[in-house]
This record gives C-alpha cells, sequence and structure tokens, in this order.
C-alpha cells in the first residue's frame, strides 16, 4: 500500500473531475432515497436487536451465576460474549453514529447512549466519527491507521521499534477497549507534547477512570459477589468474554482499512476535497468482508465497510440492501471494489502487519515525513509502487 | 439509557442504595431499561400507555382506549394529555383531550382523535394504529376545566375535535344542577363527534343543543350568538375549535367587554410556518441573532460567540447535535425541513441545518 497519489498504476487516474462529480451525485441520490424510506420496518429492526442483546445479556449473566458447573460455565460465557460483541458492534457504534436519531426516541440516540466500552461514548464519537470517518486513511490525519502504534502503509516512516509490532497488535487486540480509551484519549501525543497537564486533559481521563471503574466493578466484582460460590468463575467466565469481544473487535476493525488492496492517501490530497472526491476517498479506503447475515450483524455490518463509511449515518440494516447497486457503481467507473472473506482479510491484514515491520524492500527516494498531524508537511514522494 | 440521567430518588434512604446498588449490575445503562423489556407501565417507570381498544366514533374519528402507567396521576375534566406516538419509525408528540370520567388512577383513559388533511399522527391513530400498541405520555394539563363549584349558567361554543374537552366536561356529571347550552359546529350531521350521546343528552333535557351543519349551512359567524343564545355574555363560556373561531370569538367577547366570561383552548398556539433564514435564538446563551437561509446553525451560533459543539462540519459525525426547542429548520443537504414544538424532544445536526423560520436552539 502506497499512497494513491504516487502510485504507476494510480486507481482513479482514468477518473475526469466530471465523472467524479457525477459518481458523487449518484451516490447523494442513493443516500436520498434511503433516507426518505426509513420508517417502521427500520425502528422495528434496531429495537428487536436491543431487546435481543438485553435479553441474551440478562439470561446469560443469570447463567453465570452458577458458573461453577462447567455446562453453564461454557452456555454463560457464549451467551455473554456474543451479547457484548451485538452491544458494542450493531447497537452501540452504529447509534453512536447517530444512524437511529431520525427515530426522535431519547433513549435511541447518539447524544444519550452509553455502551459496554471503557472508552466514554462522547470520547469516543470524537475520535471515531471526526476525526476517522472524515479523513479515512489520510497519512498523518487518520490515527486509524496503526492507532499510532504500527505501521501498517509502506508511507509511514520505518523505526526499529516497529520490529515488535506484530506482538503490539496482539496485545492491543487482546486489551481492544482499553486501547481505543487510550487512544480516543490521543495518550501518546498528549504526553509527548506536555499536554496532560492541561485541565481539559485531565477531566477527559478522569472520564475515562470513571468509566473503566464503573466497568470493572460490574464485570470483576458485582457480579462476581452474586454469584457466591462461583465468584472466581464468574470472574474468569467475564474476563473471557470481553477477551473475545475485544479479539472480534478488532479484527473487524482490521478488516475495514488493512487489507491488501485499500488505498491511502496523502495529507494534501484531501485540501479543498469536493464531495465527490471525498467520496472516492472512501470507497477505495474502505474494504468489505463477505458473509451470511450471521456474519453481518454479529460485525454490525462493518462487513458493509465501504457502504458504512459512504454513509456512515444510514441504519445499518440498510448497507446490506444497497450493496449491489454500490458494487455496480464501482464497476460502472472502474473502480475496485475490495472484499474477502473474514479468515482472508484477517490474514491479508495480520500479513502486513507482519511485513511492515521491516523496512520497506527498496529504499525511499526521499525521507519520509513523521505520522504527526501537528507538523503539517506533505508525505514526499516514493518511488515504490503498491509493494 | 444513560447513567447520566439524575434520579430523583437516588437519595440515602434504603430504597435509593439499593437503586444505587442495581446501576452497578446493569451499567452503562439503567435497571430500568432491563425492566421495560417486561414491565413497560410499572410504577417508577417513564410514563407510558398501551393502548387497548380503537372505536370509531364517525367516518374520521376515533376513540383511544388506553391504559396509562402506574404513574398516572389522573386528570380533571377538559385537560389534555400529550401523546408521544411513532408514526412510521418517528416519534412525534401531540396533545388531546381526556374525554373519560375521571376514576381511579389505575383505569383506562380515553382520547377521541380526528383526522385531519395530511395529519401525519391523527390519521395513524384513526386508521392504523392498533391495540397493543405501547404510547408514551405525559400528565395531563391545562387550565380549560371547570370551576368548583360549576357555574350556574354554562355556554360551549365548539367546532370539529373542540368538542372533546367539553364531552369530558358533560360525561364527568360536574355541570347536573347547570343551565348548559352546547354551539357545535360540524360538516354534517354524520361528522359529530358524540352526535348521538350529545343529542340524548340534549333529550334527557340536560343541554340544549344547537348543531350547525356547515356543508349546508355555513360557518358559524359569531355574531349569530345574539339570536341562538340571547344570554351568551351572561354566561360562563369555554370555547374550543379552530383558530378562526376562537379568534372571533375573543374579539366578540372583548369588543362587549366581557372577556374575563370567555376561556379558550388551543392546542397549537404556535404555528409554525418555514420561511427562509430567521431569528435563531440560543436560550441558554441568551443570544439573538439574524441566520439567512443559507448559513449553517453551526455557523450562525460561532459568528454570534456561542460556545456551540461542533465536529466534522459536513454532517457525518454528528458531534453538533442540539435539541430544537421549536421552530424550523432546513437540511441544507437536500432541502428536508424539520419543525418542533416544544417537548417535541426533536435534535438537529447544526452544521448542516438552517433556519428556515424562527428558531430556537438549546444552548
Amino acid at each position: 500500500m502506497t499512497v494513491i497519489q504516487k502510485k504507476a498504476d494510480n486507481p482513479i487516474a482514468h477518473l475526469s473531475a466530471e465523472d467524479i462529480e457525477n459518481l458523487g451525485r449518484e451516490l447523494d441520490a442513493i443516500r436520498e432515497r434511503v433516507i426518505a424510506s426509513r420508517g417502521e420496518r427500520d425502528a422495528a429492526y434496531i429495537r428487536k436487536v436491543i431487546s435481543t442483546q438485553r435479553k441474551l445479556e440478562v439470561g446469560s449473566r443469570v447463567v453465570l451465576l452458577f458458573s461453577l458447573f462447567p455446562p453453564a460455565w461454557i452456555v454463560g460465557t457464549a451467551g455473554l460474549s456474543v451479547a457484548k460483541i451485538l452491544e458494542n458492534m450493531e447497537i452501540g457504534h452504529n447509534i453512536l453514529h447517530g444512524q437511529w436519531d431520525w427515530m426522535r426516541d431519547p433513549k435511541i440516540h447518539s447524544t444519550s447512549w452509553e455502551w459496554d466500552h471503557v472508552s466514554p461514548a462522547d470520547q469516543w464519537k470524537h475520535s471515531h466519527n471526526e476525526l476517522h470517518h472524515r479523513f479515512t486513511n489520510v497519512i498523518g490525519k487518520d490515527n486509524d491507521l496503526g492507532y499510532g502504534i504500527m505501521r501498517v502503509d509502506e508511507d509511514q516512516p520505518w523505526h526499529p521499534a516497529y520490529l515488535g509490532q506484530p506482538f503490539y497488535n496482539f496485545v492491543n487486540a487482546c486489551f481492544f477497549e482499553y486501547g481505543i480509551a487510550a487512544y480516543d484519549l490521543e495518550l501518546g501525543k498528549n504526553l509527548k507534547h506536555g499536554r496532560h497537564k492541561t485541565p481539559e486533559f485531565r477531566a477527559r481521563v478522569r472520564a475515562v477512570g470513571r468509566k473503566i471503574r464503573r466497568q470493572v466493578l460490574k464485570d470483576y466484582v458485582v457480579h462476581p459477589l452474586l454469584s457466591g460460590p462461583s465468584f472466581f468463575h464468574t470472574m474468569a467466565a467475564t474476563f473471557t468474554a470481553n477477551l473475545i469481544r475485544n479479539l472480534w473487535s478488532h479484527s473487524v476493525i482490521m478488516c475495514g482499512h488493512f487489507p491488501e488492496g485499500v488505498e491511502t492517501f496523502e495529507k494534501t490530497s484531501i485540501e479543498g476535497e469536493t464531495r465527490g472526491e471525498w467520496y472516492v476517498r472512501q470507497m477505495l479506503g474502505s474494504a468489505n468482508i463477505s458473509g451470511n447475515r450471521l456474519l453481518h450483524i454479529m460485525t454490525g455490518n462493518l462487513s458493509f465497510q465501504i457502504e458504512h463509511h459512504l454513509f456512515p449515518d444510514l441504519p445499518s440494516n440498510r448497507y446490506q440492501e444497497i450493496a449491489p447497486e454500490i458494487r455496480a457503481l464501482f464497476d460502472r467507473y472502474g473502480l475496485k471494489y475490495t472484499t474477502g472473506s473474514m479468515p482472508r482479510q484477517v490474514f491479508s491484514a495480520w500479513r502486513k502487519v507482519f511485513r511492515l515491520a521491516l523496512p520497506n524492500r527498496r529504499r525511499p527516494a526521499a525521507p519520509i515525513a513523521p505520522i504527526d498531524d501537528t507538523v503539517d508537511r506533505p508525505v514526499p514522494t516514493l518511488a515504490t509502487a503498491g509493494v | 439509557m444513560t447513567a447520566t440521567i439524575p434520579r430523583p430518588d437516588a437519595s440515602t434512604s434504603f430504597r435509593g442504595r439499593l437503586w444505587r446498588l442495581a446501576e452497578t449490575v446493569t451499567t452503562p445503562v439503567l435497571p430500568s431499561d432491563y425492566l421495560d423489556l417486561f414491565a413497560p407501565l410499572r410504577a417508577g417507570a417513564d410514563l407510558r400507555g398501551r393502548i387497548v381498544a380503537v372505536r370509531p366514533e364517525t367516518p374520521d374519528a376515533a376513540t383511544l382506549v388506553i391504559q396509562p402507567g402506574r404513574s398516572w396521576r389522573g386528570h380533571v375534566p377538559g385537560q389534555y394529555v400529550r401523546l408521544g406516538v411513532d408514526v412510521d419509525g418517528v416519534r412525534q408528540w401531540r396533545a388531546y383531550s381526556v374525554t373519560s370520567v375521571p376514576g381511579r388512577r389505575t383505569e383506562p383513559i380515553s382520547v377521541t382523535v380526528k383526522a385531519i388533511p395530511d395529519g401525519v399522527v391523527s390519521n395513524h391513530l384513526v386508521r392504523r394504529v392498533r391495540p397493543g400498541t405501547i404510547v408514551q405520555l405525559d400528565q395531563a394539563r391545562g387550565d380549560f376545566v371547570l370551576p368548583e363549584p360549576a357555574p350556574s349558567r354554562v355556554l360551549f361554543l365548539t367546532a370539529g375535535s373542540g368538542i372533546t374537552p367539553v364531552a369530558g366536561m358533560l360525561r364527568s356529571g360536574a355541570l347536573a344542577g347547570s343551565d348548559v347550552v352546547l354551539v357545535h359546529s360540524a360538516p354534517a350531521a354524520a361528522d359529530v363527534v358524540f352526535g348521538g350521546e350529545l343529542r340524548a343528552l340534549a333529550e334527557s333535557g340536560a343541554v340544549r343543543l344547537v348543531e350547525r351543519h356547515t356543508d349546508v349551512d355555513g360557518l358559524l359567524d359569531v355574531a349569530e350568538l345574539d339570536a341562538l343564545v340571547p344570554d351568551h355574555l351572561e354566561r360562563q363560556t369555554w370555547a374550543c375549535g379552530p383558530l378562526g373561531l376562537l379568534d372571533a370569538a375573543e374579539a366578540h367577547w372583548s369588543a362587549r367587554g366581557q372577556a374575563e366570561r370567555l376561556h379558550t383552548e388551543r392546542f397549537r398556539p404556535t404555528v409554525i410556518t418555514a420561511g427562509d433564514g430567521g431569528t435563531v435564538t440560543f436560550t441558554r446563551s441568551s443570544v439573538t441573532v439574524e441566520a439567512p437561509g443559507a448559513t449553517p446553525l453551526l455557523d450562525a451560533g460561532e459568528n454570534a460567540g456561542v460556545l456551540m459543539p461542533s465536529g466534522c462540519r459536513m454532517g457525518i459525525c454528528f458531534g453538533c447535535v442540539l435539541p430544537l426547542r421549536q421552530g424550523a429548520v432546513r437540511d441544507l443537504r437536500n432541502g428536508q425541513l424539520t419543525t418542533a414544538l416544544p417537548g417535541d424532544g426533536v435534535r438537529v445536526q447544526t452544521c448542516v441545518s438552517a433556519a428556515a423560520g424562527p428558531c430556537e436552539l438549546e444552548i
């Protein structure tokens, strides 16, 4: 992967400015059509998912009160893992995107929802909705590229510390929600620039601290205590469920932007970007996961990452419906719709994590700007294309 | 939903402590979010009701019998209740007069709804809603009520669905010893909501009923009251109906120096008319600006020095969403209009919405 502007075979070279604006208009029309047809069926869908998730969570937690018995431990842990995944992916992520704000239900609204995650909803909304979705795959702007701890693009400069990135990535996957919380706090950058003493940053740290305390108290103290003699078994069960949820969401997120075929963009390329150009960046900067209905629900429909990035605020149940039309649009405009099965995409993303732990095979022709959005420097040209 | 909603009972009482303990079990959601799945009408829950029956009254009106939740505090005849109904998945709030006789708080209440042309909520309630549906409720409110004791001479001046609060008063029996005249307008005899019941009351001598069928006789001119009810200015009068009728009645009673004897009920005192641009009030900041129809509310607020929350400024992050207390805004991306009245609970993305008439944002 190399920023698109430097590729020998630039995948958008065949599109004129007019083509791109036409493409934008076609996408706008699809969006308008879905918005005009939102209704009772969609509302019933999200309410059904929420009610199913809550019943599953209550049921699993009740079963775990008897987690001393191995079958209860297995059933309860499996149920709780699924409940936590549903809560984070199909429910939390999508509600916090404002996908369901149109229902005007104050209980299912981006401004009031809080999720089963150690990062407080408002901080996550800032780093995810505002930064990642706006600056998708722009090197130096979108910190989701490697989460600030990994090198996932040839254009990110190599440093010996990256030799350990397969290990960091695995640890990050296991404790992904804490990684996200640190990331939402921009912990590394704020510490490095000595901003950790500002009242604003300290208030945010305290908010994260409160959220972690509540989450830990619930999962590792209150529910184990309620289980009485099953105390340690329940504690192990919730730990396992959190671990499974973390590994799962980490894998889904990796599949969204890291697999081979996903393009990155240089910082200067988005100056004065038009609506059509923004759409094209979302189209080429995301990858889908193919699979069945269960997979789509468990990924929070992020298996339709492309559709989600084009229209982050459309109800998640609609992505699948518009996917064939979006794919046809890619074909018509000669763009590559990146998709693959979950194992294939996870493998592809991990292979890249391993490969880029090492320096690029061919040396770049010029020095490379560090990934640091406090320094506004264009990323210099690389001689390599699509390593 | 959120753990930030303050709970009034989170005190040091035993119940309060128990509740807080329950919150540590259910965080990040509240215990009530789970309880609502199984018992939405229980005591302590947000006030809701279950529609238990829908009875047609006329070709375009129906009575909804609603079992309110345990938190319902009862009503006085003539008061209204606000109903939050999901129509096409979108929560809409409307006010309707309670037409049932006040009973025990656990008894069902009823409201009667007349479908108005293009009325999103009224048509849904009259023609589509099914028994079993849960609706959101507010406590009964309104001062369109009879004093105690009831006046000895009363005139009700009503039209269309304006009969509904009056029906509640007539049914309550509070007017048993009074001399009551009811002047009611409807397009035709078949359109009179509660027509049979009112005519039966008239036959029994409980009220004098003057029915005006406007399809044949034209709209009632308030001046005609001089002939229809010669002593109308000496009566305590309650009027409810279309704005035109109420305005005319107020002018008539004021002109004759009897304004204090006239009591009116206006369900939607503010009529939202959409325009292009308008006066934007940021209520908590006490800032008011004139905003053109092409300027996002976010820019208008920031230019006026309001500390507006903001994010991507392109409509994708929802970081700028604020409650629209009342008024009309237009989505700059597709021209879609959103209107709100107090209590509607409408929130808008300020970065892609512009004023479409006067509006108030809560910040």
